[in-house]
C-alpha cells in the first residue's frame, strides 16, 4: 500500500469503504518510516507496537459500528506535547527519560475521534529555532534536498508529512514554527488564532504566543484536524469559548466576493526573487478564482522581529525556570546545594540556543531594563495588532510569502543566531497579533525547494483562511 | 562576574546567567557575550519607534478565570509522577540539603 501521497481524508475514505484496515495503514506508514527516516531524521521515537494495538482497537470499533472522525488514522505528534505513556523530551537532554503521565487536551481530542498516536517528531529544543538543528538528538533533513534544513521548530512534523512518513502531524507555532517548516518542506501548515486550541499539555515556550496546529498534505486535512482539536477547555483559561465551525464542510472552491490584501511591507529588498515571483503568481491565481486584490500596509512590520524576540524570550526565561532537576528529567551529579544543582543541571541539560534565549529573556526583564525592552515590546505589540485591525477592515485575508528565502543549507546559520532570527520576519507578526495563518505550497525554486504562500486571517477567521487555501490548492491540482 | 567595565546598557552575560541559575563555561561566556551583544543591539531598534501613549499588550485575548464546582477529583497518579523524578525519598522529591 502506497502512503506517500495519501491524505488523511483519503485514508479515511479507504477505511470507511473497507478497502483497507487501520492495521494495514499503520503498518504501511511504519514501513515507510523504516525505509526513509534514517536519511531524514523526522522522528525521535516511533512506538509501532502501541500504534498497532491502537489500530487493532480502531478496526474492532469500526466492526462494532462505532464512528469517529479520525477512526484508525495515524497522526504524528511533535515531541513538545504530552501523550500519556510516551516520552516528551522537547528534543532536550533535560527531559530525557520523562514519560508523560497525562494527555494534552489536543491529543485527548484526537484520540477521542479514534486517531492512532504513531510517534513523536523531532524539533528544535523547546521549540526554539527555525531549522531543527537545535535538537539535542539529531537534525532533521529536508526531504527535497538532504543538505538543506527542514525548517523549524516543527521540522520533524513537516519532514515526516513531506517524506511520506506520516499522513499528518501536529506541530506548534510560537513565531512561525508550523508555517515556516511547512513552507520549506512543501506541506500545508496552519497556525490557529491564539485561543483557538487549548494549550493544556503543551510544554510552554512563550505562553502568550504558543498555538498548536495541524501539518498536512491538504488544506482539507488541516481543516479536519483543527475542528477536532479546537474549542474551549476548562484546563486552559486562554482557550476561547467560541463555537467551532465544521471547517472541512465549509471549504469553498471559488473566491468570488473575497477581498485579499497584499501588504507592501512583506515584499522587501533582499528577499528571494523566486519567492516573490511565486507569491505574485499565486496572488494572480486567486484573482482568477474571483478574489479582489487590494494593496494594504502594515507599517510596523520592521519592528516585529525585535518585539518578538524580546517577548518570546522573556516568557521563555520564566517558563523554563521549571527545569531545575527536582521534579522530572535530568539532574546533574555532584551538586553541593540546591542552587549549585540548578546551575549545573541547567548547564548540562540545555543546549546553546535555549541558554541564549534564557539569558536574553532574563536580561530584558531584569531591573533597570524592563521598560526599555519588555514594556516597549508590549507597546509595539499593540501597534502591530492595530496594523492588522486596519488591514482587515479593507480585506478578508492577506497573501504574503512565508519566508524571505527557501530552505537554507544545514549549518549555514548555526553560528549566527541573529541571521536565523531575521528569517522569521513574515511569520512572527501573526503570533504577536494573535491572528491565524496558513502556509500552502505555491511553487518551487530552481533547485526544487518548495515555496510557501502565507494566508493570514483575522483572529478566529480560520474559515476564510482555509477556504482561500483550499481554493488555491484545488486550482493547482 | 566580569570585572571589565561596560556601558550600562550592555548585557553582562555572566551576571545575567547567574540570575537565571545557569552555569556557563568560559567558552560559552565569551561566545554568548558576542552573540547577545549583537542581538541586544538589534532589538534596541524598538526604542526608535514612537510609543508615547500606547497601551501595552500582554495578551491578545481577554482572560477570565475558569471556575468549577469545589468538588474533589482524581489528580495524577503519585507513583507515575514520582517515577519521573531524578531522586525520591519517602514518596517525596529529594534535593540536596538546604539548611545546615
Amino acid at each position: 500500500m502506497d502512503v506517500k501521497s495519501l491524505t488523511l481524508t483519503g485514508a479515511g475514505e479507504l477505511l470507511a469503504r473497507g478497502d483497507c484496515t487501520s492495521v494495514e495503514l499503520v503498518t504501511a506508514v511504519a514501513d515507510a518510516i523504516r525505509r526513509t527516516d534514517a536519511a531524514i531524521g523526522a522522528y525521535l521515537t516511533v512506538d509501532e507496537e502501541s500504534a498497532l494495538s491502537q489500530a487493532r482497537a480502531a478496526d474492532e470499533a469500526r466492526a462494532a459500528g462505532r464512528m469517529g472522525r479520525l477512526l484508525g488514522l495515524p497522526v504524528a505528534v511533535k515531541d513538545v506535547l504530552n501523550v500519556r505513556g510516551q516520552p516528551c523530551t522537547c528534543a532536550s537532554r533535560i527531559l530525557q527519560g520523562y514519560l508523560s503521565p497525562y494527555d494534552a487536551t489536543a491529543v485527548a481530542r484526537l484520540r477521542a475521534e479514534g486517531a492512532v498516536m504513531l510517534g513523536r517528531t523531532n524539533m528544535d529544543e523547546f521549540a526554539m529555532g527555525s531549522s531543527t538543528e537545535n535538537s539535542a538528538f539529531h537534525p532533521t533533513r529536508n526531504p527535497h534536498a538532504a543538505d538543506h534544513v527542514a525548517g523549524g521548530s516543527s521540522g520533524g512534523s513537516a519532514a515526516a508529512v513531506a517524506a511520506g512518513e506520516a499522513l499528518a502531524a501536529i506541530g506548534t507555532d510560537t513565531g512561525g514554527s508550523i508555517r515556516q517548516p511547512a513552507s520549506f518542506c512543501g506541506c500545508v501548515g496552519l497556525k490557529p488564532s491564539y485561543g483557538r486550541v487549548s494549550r493544556y499539555g503543551l510544554t510552554a515556550f512563550a505562553s502568550s504566543l504558543d498555538q498548536i496546529g495541524p501539518m498536512t498534505r491538504s488544506v482539507r486535512d488541516a481543516a479536519l484536524l483543527l475542528e477536532v482539536m479546537a474549542g474551549r477547555d476548562p484546563m486552559d483559561s486562554t482557550a476561547v469559548d467560541a463555537a467551532v465551525p465544521p471547517y472541512a464542510a465549509r471549504l469553498r472552491e471559488d473566491l468570488r466576493g473575497v477581498r485579499l490584501g497584499r501588504p507592501r511591507e512583506y515584499f522587501v529588498d533582499g528577499m528571494s526573487a523566486e519567492v516573490a515571483a511565486a507569491v505574485d503568481a499565486a496572488t494572480r491565481r486567486c484573482r482568477d478564482l474571483g478574489a479582489e486584490i487590494v494593496e494594504v500596509s502594515l507599517p510596523h512590520t520592521e519592528y516585529a522581529v525585535a518585539a518578538y524576540y524580546i517577548i518570546a524570550t522573556a516568557e521563555a526565561s520564566a517558563n523554563l525556570a521549571r527545569f531545575d532537576g527536582v521534579r522530572y528529567g535530568f539532574r546533574a551529579a555532584g551538586a553541593t546545594d540546591p542552587i549549585d544543582m540548578y546551575g549545573k543541571t541547567r548547564a548540562q541539560g540545555f543546549g546553546a540556543e535555549v541558554k541564549r534565549r534564557i539569558i536574553l529573556g532574563t536580561y530584558v526583564l531584569s531591573s533597570g531594563y524592563y521598560d526599555a525592552y519588555y514594556l516597549s515590546a508590549q507597546k509595539m505589540r499593540t501597534l502591530i495588532r492595530r496594523d492588522f485591525d486596519a488591514a482587515f477592515e479593507r480585506c478578508d485575508a492577506l497573501l504574503t510569502p512565508v519566508t524571505p528565502t527557501t530552505a537554507f543549507r544545514l549549518g549555514e546559520k548555526t553560528s549566527d543566531p541573529l541571521a536565523m532570527y531575521l528569517g522569521d520576519i513574515f511569520t512572527v507578526t501573526a503570533n504577536l497579533a494573535g491572528i491565524c495563518g496558513l502556509s500552502v505550497p505555491c511553487g518551487a525554486d530552481a533547485g526544487g525547494l518548495p515555496i510557501g504562500l502565507q494566508i493570514l486571517g483575522p483572529a478566529f477567521g480560520e474559515e476564510v483562511v482555509l477556504s482561500v487555501g483550499h481554493a488555491f490548492e484545488r486550482s493547482r491540482a | 562576574m566580569t570585572t571589565e567595565k561596560r556601558d550600562s546598557s550592555d548585557i553582562d552575560v555572566a551576571y545575567v546567567a547567574h540570575l537565571a541559575r545557569l552555569h556557563l563555561t568560559a567558552d560559552e561566556r565569551e561566545c554568548f557575550q558576542a552573540q547577545l551583544e549583537q542581538i541586544v543591539h538589534y532589538v534596541r531598534k524598538i526604542g526608535e519607534a514612537d510609543l508615547r501613549g500606547v497601551e501595552p499588550t500582554a495578551h491578545v485575548v481577554p482572560i477570565r478565570n475558569i471556575f468549577r464546582e469545589d468538588e474533589s477529583r482524581e489528580g495524577l497518579d503519585r507513583d507515575e509522577v514520582l517515577a519521573n523524578a531524578p531522586s525520591v525519598i519517602l514518596e517525596q522529591f529529594q534535593v540536596p540539603r538546604i539548611v545546615e
